[in-house]
């Protein structure tokens, strides 16, 4: 686990930006905010002893999904949005539907017992998770393994033939 | 000390995060970004799970994080996919504001 204060900063530092992917009004601001988000994300990870899903996270989000996204907004061209009208009452709208599932889950947190409690030290250090993971992996869970790969397959193909130009 | 609540407070702001973002933007591509912090802040809360229930070995939990593993190579996917479509659908409308999309609006 890491010191109280280095969590606060990454939380702080993926929320903070977390928000601004929302705000930032330039579709390429929004993803390298976005990258800086998946990076305190990624920092959270390993403190909790996560390591490998922590390096997960940052190869496949800050690494391969935000090349995905900038290179379609490049290809794409967009621009800044033009101000347009804001419709006052589906804004209102979606921010008391989203505060309103804030309050729930919080109260939901207050509610739970062990919600309070702190994080026990563990007596090895989890250096070897990349094992553990593997082996879970290619035994409890062999089978949604071979189906992630399949479906990965399918998303392979569709977008092959999402993107292609149309001959007719 | 850091609690599992905090964690789990973290998550669900970054989850509100996202959802208000669904909720509010019309750019379709900041629409998709908002589900992937969604995804992540379910991501989170797994692992602060998986971290909280130390087994007899001494072990966080690793059941969880096959899960968070899981979600992330769907999560891949999904955004392949979903970009695949943002440039099939700016081809044929040239726009990506999901306002200017109403053909099926009742």
């Amino acid at each position: 686990m890491m010191p109280p204060w280095l969590f606060w900063i990454f939380a702080l530092l993926m929320l903070v930006f977390g928000a601004a992917v929302v705000i930032n009004r330039n579709p390429v601001a929004s993803a390298l905010s976005l990258v800086v988000s998946f990076l305190g994300l990624s920092a959270l990870f390993m403190s909790l002893d996560a390591f490998f899903i922590g390096i997960i996270q940052v190869l496949v989000y800050a690494g391969a999904v935000m090349v995905l996204f900038l290179f379609i907004i490049m290809l794409l061209d967009l621009r800044a949005e033009k101000l347009r009208r804001i419709n006052w009452i589906t804004s209102a709208g979606g921010i008391a539907v989203a505060l309103a599932f804030f309050v729930q889950v919080s109260y939901v947190v207050g509610h739970l017992k062990s919600a309070s409690q702190g994080f026990l030290p563990l007596p090895k250090s989890t250096g070897d998770d990349v094992r553990n993971i593997g082996l879970l992996l290619f035994t409890n869970y062999n089978l949604p393994f071979q189906i992630i790969g399949v479906l990965v397959l399918v998303a392979t193909v569709g977008v092959i033939v999402l993107s292609r130009k149309e001959t007719r | 000390m850091v609690t599992l609540g905090d964690y789990l407070l973290v998550s669900a702001l970054l989850f509100t995060i996202g959802f208000a973002g669904a909720m509010l933007r019309r750019n379709i591509i900041i629409i998709l970004m908002s589900l992937e912090l969604m995804l992540n802040a379910a991501n989170l809360s797994l692992v602060a799970f998986s971290r909280f229930h130390v087994d007899r070995a001494g072990l966080p939990n690793y059941n969880a994080q096959v899960f968070v593993f899981f979600i992330i190579t769907v999560a891949a996917a999904e955004v392949a996919v979903g970009l695949a479509l943002i440039v099939a659908l700016y081809r044929s409308r040239q726009t990506t504001h999901v306002e200017d999309i109403n053909t099926l609006k009742f």
